[in-house]
Parts: structure tokens; C-alpha cells; sequence
């Protein structure tokens, strides 16, 4: 056993034993390890396997950016993929590698690394083509995937969201975060701090450094007590900003404390401004082999030792090209560790910093080539930078320090530039933005004193633009640490390229970005796509800036000039569940009206009508089927009485001077010689000419008219008729008030509308002279204050009774008793639709398609051509001038009366025709003919009236005869009885 | 072609080499002065469209200009859905046999695009849009492709993650549509193929060589386009530019009847293999697939404002995501991994435009509403014109003029975008 | 979601508004008057599609009024709202 846990120290709880299983073996650790530091403390080092080749891999950071061991959790938290280093321990947790069968121990499929020549970066795309890429498909994806496909949640408030506001948010509570904290607070804005560990003070929980005379993690501690003290503050732990979104909406993602059902919680903050002080990300070093289990971040072995008292080795090694490892070496030996060896490819390095590695060998100008050890490492190989005589050390720990990564992903998503920094070999923020500033390990400030300071000044200059004044605040003394840094991606000319990873997730290696560039792909972009550098879970965190550097280096261009690729939301994975609040259908509820339970009563089945509003289909009684139930219902309204609710459709009421005049505008025909208490079908097209809306308005007085809608349309129509107002023709007076539901009805249609009526009883005359069709009339009905409309959809004499809402229920049902004589018979849209087929009136979801226009339909007659101008006017006059054939309505009966089924099949004149000459809008049984009815637009219609032409109802064409789009009342008798 | 043959047996003897043999997928030039034909865009289409002037027209002396790098525009951004079921006599043989043309581009480029005829299928929530899309199968039937309606069963049978939208629920599910000539592949490597062919074709790429503006001579037609390296002129430039084609043809005073829109699409986390089929969704605003890596990368409804960002707003994203869970409940525990915008233009009836201009010797190439699947027609119907002067049979409706009558094809509205 | 300087009821969240197009010259007379070229000009090409995108949003679960903003397509800032009607 290698790792093991050191007798004191560390923040863990000893008194607490917490057991749990990982790849089916049982382990222990303490509350308050990770599950990376409870395996490393249980002396697992081999802990996954790799992506392609399978390759022991074991644990390599201490953070989020973990790019190497990701498992998925099993039982009751069953999640995805997770890095090992985020997944807080609890007892009894089980967890898995995302990859290793039958475990990460004795993987099988380690023998794909005997195949690994045949294996670059993209290989697939140069193979699999023959005989073809499906037949290797299926086991490349069961190879491929990672973590197993979710289940279905248990309970549903599993993953939530929440809506914060607040003046600053302050992203990262290490030192810069909570100096920054410090300030904003104290001048009194309401500020909202949130750091991804469970503890504030980022570096300084693992860090010897002193701040003020203390150390660094008590002034954090002191800090963050005052903080948390503070009313206008709020403490997030465990949390990470994972996206900047438009007008600085900051994502943030919550794993609240385990136990919690909650599995993650997301918020989205409106914050005015965002101090961004994230930190940054040790790197690695690329060489052979340099992906051995035991081989982790520098700071990831302090941070083990020191935060969890967790000995990752016996024998560590350090491998650097900067000054941080020596404090590193430092601390591990203030907590009694020893670094056998640090190996730096400087030539020189600051007596400061040298001292702080006292006891140890240095091995400066060496770099480390490649390692050795079976199933962990056992020892490294290194040499003179310069090339010579190479030496063995052994060790089972090697500790990499290739530099530091700003955590800048957010910056970047605002869009807001970085600059590659030469003095600190990587990219940090280039100057201020307006809503985000950057402060500390993020912004490139290495110096702890920096750090704080450029806290301080962001919380200063914030609260200036909020107009606070402060008090002089002295930031307090830090210890200095030195900070040079020399570039350095990976080992000069290394012979086994193959094996040194870039990559560690996705397995890609430094011969994989030679490959690219050699094929072509030298865009740092195509380098990223080509050999899937940077787009595993971990989205390259560490590893980005060595693959950038890799470029620069085989091109020979500077780095800066290569540039990077972009940083695309989200910073780590979020959970879709806390997604997907706003908006979604799937959450707004359906419309009724006010008789939908008694729709219900009496059996109906309920359909979704448009713009929401569920009304009833048809009402089947007594095992009926469906084509049983609509002939009954469409002979109750051809020969006897129906009623229909008939709420749903869009109703406004338009006021004002101009009202007139505007409906003249906005239909095709004139509506300003229309008589009081008159109504007229209207045409309303866009200005494109195509049909926008259908209805009947009715005029109300000289200025007042009430305009009805279809179901789907209302909100289309209203905001077509605003803009018109608002924005063309501002001098228009006309007001315009929805009232869809605050008038609803009961329409009663059939030969024997006029006898119900005047049995439900009203005060309205309802002979035909004095209330003839197209009128509207005022009264009261059953003793309600009611607005009668004659208007008809099915046909038939028909009164539509509109009364306020709160009515509605009440005069239903007076209608159905009063009727009983009548067999008053309910029916639904099933039934209306086979009505208005039979009658040929046009349907907007049916027989309107594309091009469509009124002279199409035969409504030329709506077309008026006495009006100057109406929407949609010159586009029609524009469109007819096409040479194209017009598709027109006609009516279609199929040479077989019983084919029903052939709505929508294409119009053709041979079965061969490559080209459909028109198709079949709708067709429905017909009660009155006793056979199937049909209506269709077909190129040149009405020149065909009388002939015929073929219905190609798929393999299947149906002689049709082309007749008028009307098979029932042509003239209209009925309905203006 | 001259270029390296790719296949197994390279592979493994280049595996001798260390790979260190493979030529590069296409080569650097300096920019010349001058060349026959430019094409403005190395996206998918920019790319085709170089590939079959050289390859089935005999094209020389061509150049691609890109701003950015080779398949950097919207085939770098989609959801690799390529599928036929349209609507009108227009729009379903062209795109069907880009859908077929796919299939066979493996072969041809000699390139492993990693396509797959995965099957679509659409589930549908209401009766309107199982209207919509039995009328499409009436007449995708006519013209030979394959679109059928199945059960509420065998949906679920088909998609076992589908638990969401039960009877009883708000939208539950009707019925099903198949559409098996459907499929998937990879788009970056379309883009890297057609790149390689072409160039072994002798036809030019230019990275990094952002057109700033056309230039159009004294006669009204166009000479050239202007770039940071100077004035490379041509007697024949076209436009494959995406979201940019209405600002770029500004710069030769045209005006195009062409919107821009943002459109989102994002990837999961990959895991093993969930569903095998394309999902599409068009109640609920939402698509997907599961890719070879195991990602699942999902579509939705774009953005109805105008934006040139590569993100979406969060309300638009949300809609998706909301849409998605509605259906697939258990995919709320899956984590999003990636998440980008893309720009399209449409124009108003939603078909494409393949098209010379007003401006002689420009043609234009947009329009593309889900243009991914069009790629390989796409290319082959523009190459012709530019080679021959005459539109290509399949293409010959998608012209500019047909707006002069607005005699629109109109597929807009009546489907998601895929 | 965006925030929306109504400029008459200052801040308000996108879901109060809604989306009502890219910003034309009112409609008034011009169909009457125009070619057909100048006709199929306003209906179809927009006027500016660039960097700014000039549009109306409907406050219409707020003022109800129409009002017109300049906003940057790359970062959503809006400049200059401005209520949409002339008189």
C-alpha cells in the first residue's frame, strides 16, 4: 500500500468512519473526504481506466478540473459521469469508474492498447468504410459512451432552480474573492458570495501562507464569519458559475450538502455587477508515459496531504518549470512529508525560492522524459535539458507543475478578451469590462498580497459606481512568494510521442497533435476537432494551454499567435433538470370554458383546439365508435338540434373614430358600409398576402365593432392589429379589448333553432325579418343579458348565445332542460368539421396552403376592388401575375364511396406524375350523401369542375370526379331560414 | 484524385511509420491575383460547391476564401440530421437525393463521414401536426421516399427512454412518424472531406482570409471581392456564407430577401448507447440524436431575434430543455456538456435560394434552413450553374425571381428545424 | 432573457413584451404609391441586419404601448428605446 493516511492533521473528521464501495470492493474514509481522497487515503492508486487505450489511470487533481478520474455514482444518487474529486463522501455512497470492465483493476479491454498504432487521433475517419460504417457502429457506441443512461428520477424535487438579484456577485471566495466580499459588504450593497468548495479561502485552506500576521486560512475563516454575519450577504459553497448569459444573467449550479435530496440546485442571478475571482488551475507536464497512476498535480499532493491528511506516496518527486512546487515541497515537509527530489528545466532558479525546498535534491536544466511502473508508477527518467546521459529516481508519487491556468472560461463567454501573458506563460483577462471584473489567481495576480489588493480595489471601484463612500481600508501584509515561470509544454524530442498525453480523458496524445498539424490541421480549432483535444468532461482545463503550446512549438510560431479556442458555456456539466423553467407548453395549462365539467359529464372526448383551449371532440354514448358518434351528432344538427360551445374563439371589441376605416384596412372587403347590428364575413391577409385570419365582425354602432377570430390565431391577429396602430398608422383612433373570455357561448344550431329558442325563452324577436343571418341582437335569454349572433359554421339556422362567463354554466344547462323536446344533441369539433366540409366552408388549418388567396378559395368576391389599398392588397396583385397555375378549391367525390381516409394525398392526372397537381385539404363522411365527401385545391379547379382526376392515396390512386367545393345547400337556404 | 488513399491498410502501415507519411487534407497557398471562380465560404456548402466544379465540371483555377478556418461556419455547428421528409414537388426530390448522395460520399471521398441511416422518428403530440406530416408522407410517397405513420406503442417500443407524455398528460403522445431514409454522420469531417477532395482537385483553400466586401466594375458586374491580402479578382464569385449573406451582398448594393436567425443546439454528457434512432419532436420545439461518442446533441427552436452571438439566450435554451424533459424525464439527470448558436438566414417562404444575382457573375447560395442536409446537392445544383449557366433540374425552382412574384415554396412553419 | 428599457416604465424583464419584428418605415401610403420593385423592397429586405438590429417589442403586459430599440445583435446592449408611435 503506496497512499496512505498520515496520524493527525487535515480537516477530516477521524471520529467518523464512513464506508462505502467503489468498482464493488468496500473501502473506508472519514466525513469530510472527497471520494478521491478516501480512495488515495485506502491506498488505491489504479483507481480508471482510459478512454481509448485503457490505460491505468488513477487520480490527478484535487478540484474541479480532475482530468482523469470520473466515476458515476450507483443506487439511489445514480448519476452521470463525476469527477472522483467533486463527489463528496457519504456513508454507504457506491460508486464506479466511467470505464474499466470488469473493473478498473483488471480492465479486459486493455488489450486495445496492443492496437494503439492503429489508433491515432481520427483514425476512425480513414477506416471503417468498407463494407460499411453501420456495421461497426453499434459496438463502437457501447465502447464508447461513458457513464450508463440515466433512470427516471425518484422524486421530482430532485434538481431545482432559484432567482436571486443582487447588486454583486462575487464568483470565488479565495483571497481576492473574500478581500473583494470584504469591501462591497461593509459598503453595504447586497452581494452574493459562492465558491465550488465546501469551504471558503480557495488556496489558502491548503497554503502555509500568512495573511496579516495570521494564517492565511484563519484571516479566510475570520472573513467569512464576518461575511456570513452580515445581512446584505449571501454564502453559496459548493457552487460553480457555469454560464454568463445575455444582459450579465449569471448561471450558477449548487450541489447542496450530501444527504440533501436535492441533487443540484441552479440559479440564475441578475447580478449588476460580477467580481470574477475563480483562481486558477495548476497544469501538468506533457512526456511518455506521463499519465501513470501516481503522477498528479504538484498542488493536488499538497492539497491531499494537508486538507485531508492523505500521503499520496512514500517517494514524491516534483517536476516543474516554476517557482509554486517549492513552496509546495515546503509545506509537505512542515506537515512532516518529504519531497525526495524536484526535478525544473531552469537553469536558474532564486535563492528565496531554493530555500524553500531545503533537504531536497534539485535537479536543475532536467526535464523528465518518461516514467516507468506496471499498473502505478515506480520511477521516472530524466536528463539534461540540454540532452546527455539520462538517470533513473524512483518514486511512486511525481508531482507536476507546468505552470497555472487562470479559471477565465466566463470571461470568455462574455466575450471579453484575454492576452497570453508572457511573464506567466498563459492567457489572463485584458483589461476591465463594465459588468465583470476580474481579481486574484484569475486575473493572473500570482503574489498573495497582489491578490488581495486587486480585491480590494474591484470592491472599492464598485462601490464608487454605486455612489458609496468608504472608509480607507489597508489591505492587510501578506508573505510574498516569488513567481517566474519558464515556458515549458512537454519534454524536448520525446521518442515515444504515442504516449505522452495531452489529453488525458480523451486519450490524446503529442503524436495525435503532430498528426494533425502534419495532415493539415494546424488551426488550433481543427487540432481541437481532429484529435478531440479539450472536448471531454474536464473541457480541458488543465490541458488546453499544452495543447496550444504543442502547436506553437511544432510550427514554430508563438504561442500567443495560435491562439485558443473558444470557451463554451458551460464551465462544468450542470444537470438539465434545474434547466428548463421558463416557457415549455409541456407547463402552461390547458384554456376551458366555464361548461367543460359537464362536457366531461357527458362522456366527451376532449381535444386541444389551438392556442391551448382543450374542447370536446365528439360525445360517444354507449360504446359507440367514434365514426357512429359523429354521424349521430351531424344528423342531430341537420334535421334536428345540436349545441356547441362555442367559447374558444377569439373575440375582440374594437372602439374608436376610425374603426371603420381600419377594418377596411385591415380585411379584404369593406366592412364600413355594414349597417348597425350587422355582421360580414372578413378575409384578413398580411401584408405578404397570404391569409392571416378568418371571421365574422359584427358592427355594434357607428365606432364600435366586435370582431371575431379563430381559436388558434387570436394572439397572431391582435398583435398584427396593434403593430398597425402603433407603428404605421398611429393617427388611427381605435382602441382594441380582448374579450375571448369574458363573453362565452352556447350555439344552438338546426332546423329547430328558432322553436328552442323561443322555448328557452328571450325577449329578442326572432322572426327572420327582424333578426335575419348575419345579425346580431341584444337581450336577455333565460333571463340573462345575452348577445345573440346568427351566424353559422355548420349550414344550418343556427343562434350563437353569447353571455358573460359567470353565466355560461348557468344557461347551459337552463338550454339543455328547456330542449329535452328537441333531443338537443352536444357535439364537438369532430362533428362541426364533417359539417363545414359538407357545407364547403374553408378551414384556415386546412384548406389555407402557402400561396392560397381568396380568388383560390372562391372568395374572389371578397377581394374588393373599389378599396385603394388594403394589407395584402398589392402582394396578391403582385402574385397573380405569375405564370404559375393557381391551386383552387374544389369539391372531390372518389370513385369509391367509402374511401374516406385520403386527407392530404396528392392530386395527380396519372399514376406515373412526378408532380402533384394539388391535394386533398379535407375529407369526412357525409350524412347527407351517405358517402365520403372531399375537398381539395387542384391546379386550374374550376375549369375542371365536372372532370376528373386521380387521389394518390400512396400506392393507392382513387378516381375522383372534381365537382363544386359544396355539397349541401349550395344556395344557402338553410342557413338563412 | 491525387491524394493518399485512406483505408485500413494504411493505417497499418502507416502505424509502421508513426503516421509521420500522411500528406496534409489540403495544402497552403499564397493567395493569387486572380482566379476563375471564387467561393466566398469554406463551410459545407462552400466546400461542395468547389469539390463538383473541379470534380464533375471540369473547374479550374477556383479558390475558397474563409474567414475563419475550414469548416468553421454552421457545419461546424448543427445536429448532424440529415433527413428528406418535405413537403413540397419543389423541395423533396432535391432533398432526397442530397440524403442519397450522402449516403454513397464515404466511397466517393474516400473519407469515413461516419454516416449512419439511424431512421427519424417524429413524435407527435397533435392532431394539426399529424395532419401536416401524413399529408408530407402522401406526397413523399409519390416521389419515392419513405415516410410512415406508427402506433403510440410502437413509438415507445422503438424509444424505450420515452416515458414522458403519458395518456392523461398534458400533450400526450398521438402517434408516431418513421422516416427511414433518414441519418447521421459527422459534420466536421463532411467539411475536412470535400476540403481534401477538392484540393486534390487543384482547387484552392484560403484560411484566414476574410472577404470584406465585393467588388462590382462600372457595368454592374462583379470583378472580385476585397480581402486583408488585397483585391483578388474573378469573373465569378459566390456567396456560401450562411448568416452573413445578406450584409456581404449589401456590400455590392443587392438586397436580399434573407433574415437571419440564432438557432441553438447542445450535447450531453456522453453515456452508453440510450436511443438508436433520430428523435424529432416537433410539438415541443425540440431534436436529437445520440452520436457515435455517446453525447447526445440536441436541437430547438431558434431565437426569433436577430443575433450574430454564439450562445442563446437562457429562455430560448430553457424552452428547449423544458420540451425535451417533457418527453425523456430521466434526461433531467443527464448533464449538459456543450452548448453553442448558429446562424441561419431564411428567407420568406423558407425554401433555399441556388441562384445567380443581379450583379452578373455573382450566384448565391443561402436561404439554408437546416441547410446540413443540403450539402451535397446543395454543392452539385450551385457548381452547375456557375459551370454552365444552367440551373440544375432538382434546383431549378429555388431561384431569386420566384420573390419578383412571390410565388413562394413554402416550407416555413411547418416543421422544426433539423 | 433579455432586460428591456421600456421608456415608459423603465426596466422590465422580456417576458412582459413581446416580439414585434425588425424595425420598417410605417407602412402608410406606400403600397398606394410605390413600384413593384420598391414594393417587394419594403416587404421583404430588411433594412438593417448588421451589427445593430433596430426592432419593436409589444410592452403588452406592461403599458401596452409598441416602442423601438437599437440593439447590439453581438452583446444585446440597447441603446436609444424610443416609444414606436408619432403621434
Amino acid at each position: 500500500m503506496s497512499g496512505s493516511r498520515l496520524p493527525t492533521g487535515g480537516k477530516i473528521d477521524r471520529d467518523r468512519t464512513l464506508a462505502f464501495q467503489y468498482n464493488g470492493q468496500t473501502h473506508s474514509g472519514f466525513a469530510g473526504d472527497t471520494l478521491a481522497s478516501a480512495l488515495l487515503g485506502s491506498g488505491l492508486r489504479l483507481a480508471t481506466r482510459s478512454y481509448k487505450y485503457h490505460r491505468p489511470r488513477g487520480i490527478v487533481s484535487s478540484g474541479i478540473e480532475e482530468p482523469s478520474c470520473h466515476v458515476h455514482l450507483t443506487g439511489d444518487n445514480a448519476s452521470g459521469s463525476e469527477p472522483a474529486t467533486r463527489v463528496e463522501l457519504t456513508d454507504g455512497l457506491t460508486a464506479r469508474s466511467v470505464r474499466g470492465w470488469p473493473s478498473a483493476s483488471l480492465d479486459l479491454a486493455a488489450c486495445l492498447q496492443l492496437a494503439a498504432p492503429l489508433m491515432p487521433a481520427a483514425f476512425y475517419y480513414k477506416t471503417f468504410q468498407w463494407p460499411n460504417w453501420q456495421l461497426f457502429e453499434p459496438t463502437i457506441r457501447k465502447l464508447a459512451g461513458l457513464a450508463p443512461a440515466p433512470v427516471e428520477a425518484r422524486q421530482l424535487d430532485d434538481l431545482k432552480a432559484r432567482n436571486w438579484h443582487c447588486d454583486v456577485l462575487i464568483v470565488g471566495a479565495g483571497p481576492a474573492g473574500l478581500a473583494a466580499a470584504q469591501v462591497v459588504a461593509e459598503a453595504g450593497l447586497d452581494v452574493l458570495v459562492v465558491d465550488q468548495e465546501t469551504e471558503f479561502g480557495g488556496s489558502l485552506l491548503s497554503s502555509s501562507q500568512r495573511i496579516g500576521g495570521v494564517a492565511g486560512h484563519v484571516w479566510a475563516k475570520g472573513v467569512t464569519d464576518m461575511l456570513a454575519a452580515a445581512r446584505n450577504v449571501r454564502l453559496l459553497h459548493r457552487t460553480v458559475a457555469w454560464a454568463c448569459r445575455e444582459h450579465n444573467l449569471i448561471m450558477l449550479a449548487e450541489h447542496p450538502v450530501p444527504g440533501c435530496r436535492v441533487q443540484q440546485r441552479v440559479w440564475r442571478v441578475r447580478a449588476r455587477t460580477t467580481i470574477l475571482a475563480a483562481g486558477s488551475h495548476e497544469r501538468p507536464i506533457v512526456f511518455a508515459n506521463n499519465d501513470r497512476p501516481g503522477i498528479m498535480l504538484a498542488s493536488a499532493v499538497r492539497d491531499y496531504a494537508v486538507r485531508y491528511a492523505v500521503a499520496a506516496g512514500r517517494q514524491i518527486v516534483f517536476f516543474t518549470n516554476n517557482d509554486s512546487v517549492y513552496h509546495c515541497a515546503r509545506e509537505l515537509q512542515e506537515i512532516g512529508m518529504k519531497v525526495a527530489g524536484i526535478v525544473d528545466v531552469r537553469w536558474a532558479v532564486s535563492h528565496d525560492v531554493l530555500t524553500q525546498a531545503r533537504g531536497t535534491t534539485v535537479h536543475l536544466a532536467h526535464e523528465v522524459f518518461d516514467t516507468r511502473g506496471r499498473r502505478g508508477l515506480a520511477g521516472v527518467r530524466i536528463r539534461p535539458v540540454t540532452g546527455g546521459r539520462s538517470t533513473r529516481i524512483s518514486c511512486d508519487v511525481l508531482g507536476l507543475s507546468g505552470g497555472w491556468n487562470p479559471a477565465i472560461q466566463l470571461w470568455s463567454q462574455c466575450r471579453l478578451p484575454v492576452r497570453y501573458s508572457d511573464s506567466l506563460a498563459t492567457l489572463v483577462p485584458d483589461g476591465k469590462a463594465a459588468d465583470m471584473l476580474a481579481v486574484g489567481g484569475c486575473n493572473g495576480a500570482m503574489q498573495l498580497q497582489e491578490a488581495i489588493q486587486e480585491g480590494i480595489s474591484a470592491g472599492a471601484e464598485i462601490a464608487r459606481r454605486f455612489g458609496l463612500s468608504l472608509k480607507q481600508m489597508d489591505p492587510p501584509v501578506c508573505d510574498s512568494r516569488r513567481f517566474t515561470i519558464q515556458p515549458y509544454w512537454h519534454s524536448r524530442n520525446p521518442s515515444k510521442a504515442d504516449k505522452a498525453f495531452v489529453d488525458l480523458l480523451h486519450d490524446v496524445t503529442l503524436r495525435d497533435i503532430h498528426l494533425a498539424i502534419s495532415e493539415g490541421f494546424s488551426e488550433i480549432e481543427h487540432v481541437k476537432r481532429y484529435t478531440t483535444a479539450g472536448m471531454a468532461l474536464d473541457q480541458g482545463r488543465t490541458g488546453n494551454l499544452n495543447v496550444a503550446g504543442a502547436v506553437a512549438t511544432r510550427l514554430g510560431k508563438d504561442i500567443a499567435k495560435v491562439g485558443t479556442t473558444t470557451f463554451r458555456p458551460p464551465t462544468v456539466p450542470v444537470h438539465f433538470a434545474g434547466l428548463g423553467q421558463f416557457g415549455g407548453l409541456g407547463q402552461l395549462p390547458y384554456r376551458t370554458t366555464p361548461v367543460a365539467p359537464w362536457h366531461i359529464s357527458q362522456n366527451a372526448v376532449m381535444y386541444e383546439a389551438g392556442a391551448r383551449w382543450r374542447r370536446p371532440g365528439y360525445y360517444p354514448r354507449n360504446g359507440e365508435s367514434m365514426h357512429e358518434c359523429v354521424c349521430r351528432e351531424a344528423n342531430a344538427v341537420r334535421n334536428g338540434l345540436g349545441i356547441y360551445d362555442g367559447g374558444p374563439l377569439g373575440t375582440f371589441d374594437l372602439n374608436g373614430r376610425d374603426t371603420a376605416g381600419f377594418l377596411d384596412l385591415v380585411y379584404t372587403n369593406v366592412f364600413s358600409t355594414l349597417e348597425d347590428y350587422r355582421g360580414r364575413y372578413g378575409l384578413m391577409l398580411g401584408d405578404d398576402g397570404l391569409i392571416l385570419d378568418d371571421g365574422v365582425s359584427f358592427r355594434l354602432g357607428r365606432d364600435r365593432f366586435l370582431m371575431s377570430t379563430s381559436t388558434a390565431n387570436a394572439q397572431t391577429v391582435q398583435r398584427h392589429l396593434e403593430r398597425l396602430l402603433a407603428v404605421d398608422y398611429p393617427s388611427l383612433d381605435v382602441k382594441i379589448v380582448e374579450v375571448t373570455s369574458m363573453w362565452m357561448n352556447a350555439t344552438i344550431c338546426g332546423p329547430f333553432a328558432r322553436e328552442a329558442l323561443e322555448e328557452i325563452g328571450t325577449d329578442i324577436d326572432l322572426s327572420n325579418n327582424a333578426f335575419p343571418f348575419m345579425a346580431i341582437r341584444f337581450g336577455r335569454v333565460a333571463g340573462i343579458e345575452a348577445r345573440v349572433a346568427r351566424v353559422s359554421f355548420t349550414g344550418e339556422l343556427s343562434y350563437e348565445i353569447n353571455v358573460r362567463s359567470r353565466h355560461l354554466a348557468k344557461l347551459w344547462n337552463h338550454v339543455i332542460e328547456s330542449c329535452r323536446r328537441f333531443d338537443i344533441t352536444p357535439v364537438g369539433s369532430e362533428t362541426n368539421h364533417v359539417l363545414r366540409v359538407e357545407k364547403g366552408f374553408m378551414s384556415l388549418g386546412h384548406e389555407v396552403d402557402g400561396t392560397v388567396d381568396a380568388h383560390d378559395l372562391g372568395m374572389g368576391w371578397i377581394m374588393s376592388s373599389k378599396k385603394q389599398d388594403y394589407i395584402g392588397k398589392r402582394a396578391v396583385m403582385i402574385r397573380r401575375q405569375s405564370p404559375r397555375p393557381r391551386r383552387q378549391l374544389v369539391g372531390l367525390l372518389t370513385k369509391d364511396p367509402e374511401a374516406v381516409d385520403i386527407e392530404g394525398a396528392p392530386l395527380v392526372d396519372s399514376p406515373v406524375d412526378e408532380r402533384s397537381r394539388g391535394f386533398v385539404t379535407a375529407s369526412v363522411w357525409s350524412v347527407v350523401h351517405n358517402r365520403s365527401v372531399a375537398l381539395g385545391l387542384l391546379e386550374d379547379g374550376r375549369r375542371r369542375i365536372g372532370g376528373s382526376v386521380l387521389v394518390r392515396e400512396c400506392s393507392n390512386p382513387i378516381e375522383a370526379s372534381v365537382t363544386q367545393p359544396c355539397f349541401y345547400d349550395p344556395d344557402g337556404s338553410r342557413l338563412r331560414s | 484524385m491525387n491524394m493518399d488513399r485512406y483505408s485500413f491498410w494504411t493505417l497499418a502501415r502507416n502505424a509502421v511509420s508513426g503516421h509521420r507519411k500522411l500528406r496534409p487534407a489540403w495544402r497552403r497557398h499564397q493567395p493569387k491575383s486572380k482566379y476563375d471562380v471564387l467561393i466566398v465560404g469554406a463551410g459545407g456548402h462552400g466546400l461542395a460547391t468547389a469539390y463538383y466544379l473541379a470534380s464533375r465540371f471540369g473547374g479550374r483555377n477556383i479558390a475558397v476564401l474563409e474567414r475563419g478556418w475550414v469548416g468553421g461556419g454552421n457545419v461546424a455547428r448543427n445536429t448532424v440530421t440529415v433527413r428528406s421528409n418535405y413537403l413540397r414537388d419543389e423541395s423533396i426530390p432535391f432533398f432526397a437525393r442530397s440524403v442519397r448522395m450522402f449516403g454513397e460520399l464515404s466511397r466517393e471521398l474516400n473519407y469515413n463521414l461516419m454516416h449512419s441511416r439511424r431512421t427519424m422518428i417524429d413524435i407527435v403530440q397533435t392532431s394539426p401536426k399529424l395532419r401536416e406530416l401524413k399529408r408530407r408522407m402522401k406526397i413523399m410517397d409519390m416521389h419515392g421516399s419513405s415516410y410512415e405513420e406508427i402506433s403510440v406503442s410502437e413509438v415507445r417500443r422503438r424509444i424505450p427512454a420515452l416515458t414522458g407524455a403519458r395518456e392523461g398528460s398534458r400533450l400526450p403522445i398521438i402517434a408516431g412518424m418513421v422516416h427511414k431514409d433518414a441519418a447521421v454522420n459527422r459534420h466536421d469531417a463532411v467539411a475536412w472531406a470535400y476540403a481534401r477532395a477538392a484540393d486534390s482537385l487543384g482547387v484552392e483553400i484560403h484560411q484566414n482570409t476574410e472577404v470584406t466586401s465585393l467588388v462590382v466594375d462600372s457595368s454592374g458586374r462583379i470583378s472580385g471581392v476585397e480581402t486583408k491580402f488585397g483585391t483578388i479578382s474573378a469573373r465569378k464569385v459566390a456567396l456560401a456564407v450562411s448568416g452573413h449573406t445578406f450584409m456581404l451582398a449589401r456590400t455590392a448594393g443587392l438586397g436580399l430577401p434573407l433574415r437571419t436567425f440564432n438557432l441553438t443546439a447542445f450535447v450531453s454528457e456522453p453515456i452508453k448507447p440510450v436511443v438508436d434512432v433520430v428523435v424529432n419532436c416537433p410539438d415541443l420545439g425540440c431534436y436529437f440524436s445520440q452520436t457515435a461518442r455517446g453525447e447526445l446533441i440536441i436541437g430547438g427552436h431558434p431565437d426569433p431575434g436577430l443575433s450574430y452571438r454564439r450562445d442563446i439566450k437562457q429562455n430560448v435554451f430553457e424552452g428547449t430543455v423544458s420540451g425535451l424533459l417533457e418527453l425523456f424525464p430521466s434526461f433531467g439527470r443527464l448533464k449538459l456538456l456543450r452548448q453553442w448558436g448558429g446562424h441561419l438566414d431564411i428567407a420568406p417562404d423558407g425554401s433555399p435560394i441556388i441562384d445567380r444575382t443581379s450583379v452578373g457573375g455573382l450566384f448565391v447560395t443561402a436561404g439554408w434552413w437546416g441547410g446540413y442536409k443540403a450539402i451535397p446537392a446543395g454543392g452539385l445544383c450551385l457548381a452547375k450553374l456557375i459551370a454552365t449557366g444552367e440551373h440544375h433540374r432538382l434546383a431549378s425552382s429555388f431561384t431569386l425571381a420566384r420573390f419578383d412574384r412571390l410565388d413562394y415554396i413554402m416550407e416555413a412553419g411547418t416543421t422544426t428545424v433539423v | 432573457m433579455l432586460i428591456i428599457e421600456c421608456p415608459f416604465c423603465g426596466s422590465r424583464d422580456e417576458r412582459e413584451f413581446d416580439y414585434g419584428g425588425l424595425a420598417k418605415p410605417p407602412r402608410g401610403r406606400i403600397a398606394e404609391v410605390a413600384s413593384d420593385r420598391e414594393w417587394l423592397d419594403y416587404l421583404l429586405i430588411a433594412e438593417e441586419q448588421g451589427e445593430i438590429a433596430e426592432e419593436y417589442w409589444w410592452h403588452v403586459r406592461g403599458c401596452g404601448e409598441w416602442i423601438k430599440i437599437r440593439r447590439n445583435t453581438l452583446t444585446h446592449d440597447i441603446e436609444s428605446p424610443e416609444g414606436a408611435s408619432r403621434s
